[in-house]
């Protein structure tokens, strides 16, 4: 069995990314890492390999900067079996360009199962991976809480509003996972020691995956929020009722 | 023929209040582009809901009525609704940001060959080229989008749209037909939250909590009798998600819910990014927190700087003694 997973290299989600004076990113001081929902997706594969009776090849994909490499690595480290990296800046991909090369990856790969994160917590598109489903005409289990693999039968509950949904499907199928999936393992030394020997494949997306770069969404630009007026501190209980009756009139 | 659909979102023959604000949203963007809208429904038996659709000022209602769709599933409601964009000829599909709406309406894209904006806050038009702000980097950055094909597909915040009401009149019907076919999912079942509550991305008022309530039983102690005044929906951070503490359906934020109520009252909330992002649009913002630093105060209209065990019950016996 092979299952592939993304691990998208993004800002770290506690630093604050400001704006340079002609609207782009400032991202001098920021930190990157992988996206939290990958870090799971890799967690879940390994989880899935070490849990079964047969090998289990787990394939680990980024498409990005060369930079991304590093994110690629930490999933060979977290356990990862082999490394993808497709080259592009990441300023000219869009979501629907991320899964036709994915779809690429799996055309050649023959994966059985993919699971991906359900959002890339930088743009929070929430969509490469139904994207890649419906290019596959494979079925999807987004927002993964717990995943059973039993024969080709994955059987997976969902977070959805409401509560919590199971599904059946039958091999291949796309998993996105959500953050009750499982609690990542950190990269132990030996782990980080033995990735750097793992194979790592670069490919360009239009020699190797032969993909029209064209972008069917595109940033036009970037704003930052109106910022809320800083409210006021209040002494005590008696007058936070006061302001919101008489000044707020909220209740 | 209209240029804009609503894809609308029904289960159990009920539609989903966050298709009303889908359709503001399609209002919104046909007096952008000056034409009207439709709205397709799909699902099994869903001649009620078809009807009750109908009130809303839409040209025509297309329904696929079609066994294969008495439960939701992404690939089969992913068919069924692109025949219906397909039938009604429309450049632009809009849908509410809800899970359904978040799992399926990408597959729609794909199957249109089009562009897809998410969780879309704002659409404006510059220069005969329409524009679709979105949230981005948790709420820092707003980024607006422009959609190069010739279908445009979006899915939009219930909190930036008004909830639509039924106008009267009647649209006109049109059945279509999807044949559904490689659907290889099946629908089991849903372990529902059981809720006399309303839901919390209605609320006029949303009561939250975090790990500063120190256990999961405060939520009932505690922070129920303050929400129960109120008849408020209760909300939750991450961490207490995470820990077990309250159901998953109950976090509010970047990954989880976005809110925007009347009153928004927080309390043992440390206020982290990805906090404010699903919160930080209410009217009015309450927090209670025993740290002066805590960042939730930079977002609070009102911030009280207390021992929420003490703060709390003695708000909620002073508010139930006016
Ligand atoms: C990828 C990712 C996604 C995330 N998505 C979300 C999301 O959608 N929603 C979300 O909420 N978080 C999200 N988080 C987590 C977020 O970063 C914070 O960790 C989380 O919001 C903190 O929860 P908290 O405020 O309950 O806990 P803490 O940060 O621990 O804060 C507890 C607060 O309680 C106060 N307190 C303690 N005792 C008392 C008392 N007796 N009286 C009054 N105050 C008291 C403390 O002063 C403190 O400020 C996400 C994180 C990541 C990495
Ligand atoms: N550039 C990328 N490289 C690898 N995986 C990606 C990339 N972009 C998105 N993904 C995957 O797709 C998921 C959804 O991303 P998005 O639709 O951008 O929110 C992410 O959680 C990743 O698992």
């Amino acid at each position: 069995m092979k299952i592939l997973v993304t691990a998208k290299r993004v800002i770290d989600p506690y630093s604050k990314p400001s704006l340079t004076s002609d609207g782009r990113i400032d991202d001098d001081d920021l930190d990157f890492k992988m996206n939290p929902f990958c870090e799971i997706a890799v967690e879940e594969a390994l989880r899935i390999a070490e849990g079964a009776d047969d090998d289990v090849e787990v394939v680990a994909v980024a498409i990005g900067s060369d930079e991304a490499t590093k994110e690629v690595r930490t999933a060979l480290a977290m356990g990862a079996h082999r490394g993808i990296l497709v080259e592009m800046d990441e300023e000219e991909l869009d979501s629907d360009l991320v899964a036709k090369m994915l779809q690429k990856i799996v055309a050649d790969e023959a994966p059985d199962l993919v699971i991906m994160g359900k959002q890339a917590v930088d743009g929070d598109s929430n969509q490469v991976a139904q994207l890649l489903a419906e290019y596959l005409g494979w079925p999807q289990a987004t927002f993964a809480y717990k995943v059973a693999l039993e024969g080709d039968t994955l059987t997976v509950q969902r977070e959805v509003d409401g509560g919590v949904e199971t599904v059946t499907m039958s091999l291949p199928a796309v998993v996105t996972t959500d953050l009750r999936l499982n609690e990542p393992r950190y990269a132990s030394l030996p782990g980080i020691m033995k990735a750097k020997r793992k194979p790592l494949a670069t490919l360009d997306p239009e020699d190797d995956l032969e993909i029209d770069l064209d972008l069917k969404v595109e940033l036009v630009d970037l704003a930052k929020p109106a910022e809320r007026q800083a409210g006021v501190k209040v002494p005590d209980v008696d007058t936070l009722i006061d302001k919101l009756a008489n000044e707020a009139k909220a209740i | 023929m209209s240029d804009i659909i609503v894809l609308a979102e029904q289960q159990n023959g009920k539609l989903a209040n966050a298709s009303r604000n889908a359709i503001t949203a399609a209002k919104a963007l046909a007096a952008l582009t000056g034409g009207g809208f439709d709205i397709a429904v799909a699902g099994h038996g869903i001649g009620d809901v078809a009807g009750a659709l109908g009130g809303y000022g839409a040209a025509t209602v297309y329904t696929v009525d079609d066994a294969a769709l008495a439960h939701y599933t992404a690939q089969a409601y992913a068919q069924a609704f692109s025949a219906a964009v397909e039938a009604s000829g429309a450049t632009f599909v809009v849908a509410a940001a809800t899970s359904i709406g978040k799992d399926c309406t990408p597959r729609v894209a794909a199957r249109l060959d089009a562009g897809m904006a998410s969780d879309v806050i704002k659409i404006e038009k510059e220069g005969g080229t329409v524009l679709y702000s979105r949230e981005i980097y948790s709420g820092n950055l707003i980024g607006r989008m422009k959609i190069n094909t010739d279908i445009q597909v979006l899915t939009v915040r219930g909190t930036e749209f008004a909830m639509a009401e039924a106008s009267g009149g009647a649209s006109a019907t049109q059945a279509v037909s999807a044949s559904i076919e490689g659907v290889r999912m099946t629908y089991v079942g849903l372990d529902a939250v059981e809720s006399d509550r309303p839901a919390l991305t209605e609320a006029s008022v949303v009561v939250s909590g975090g790990r500063g309530l120190k256990e999961p039983e405060n939520f009932q102690k505690v922070l129920e009798p303050l929400a129960d005044h109120f008849n408020a929906a209760i909300g939750a951070t991450r961490a207490v998600v995470d820990a077990g503490w309250v159901p998953n359906d109950w976090q509010v934020g970047q990954t989880g819910k976005v809110v925007a109520p009347n009153l928004y009252i927080a309390m043992g909330i440390s206020g982290a990014i990805q906090h404010l992002a699903g919160m930080k649009g209410s009217k009015t913002i309450v927090a209670i927190n025993k740290d002066p630093e805590a960042p939730i105060f930079s977002v609070a209209d009102y911030g009280l700087v207390a021992d929420l065990f003490e703060a709390v019950p003695e708000l909620t016996s002073k508010l139930k003694a006016r």
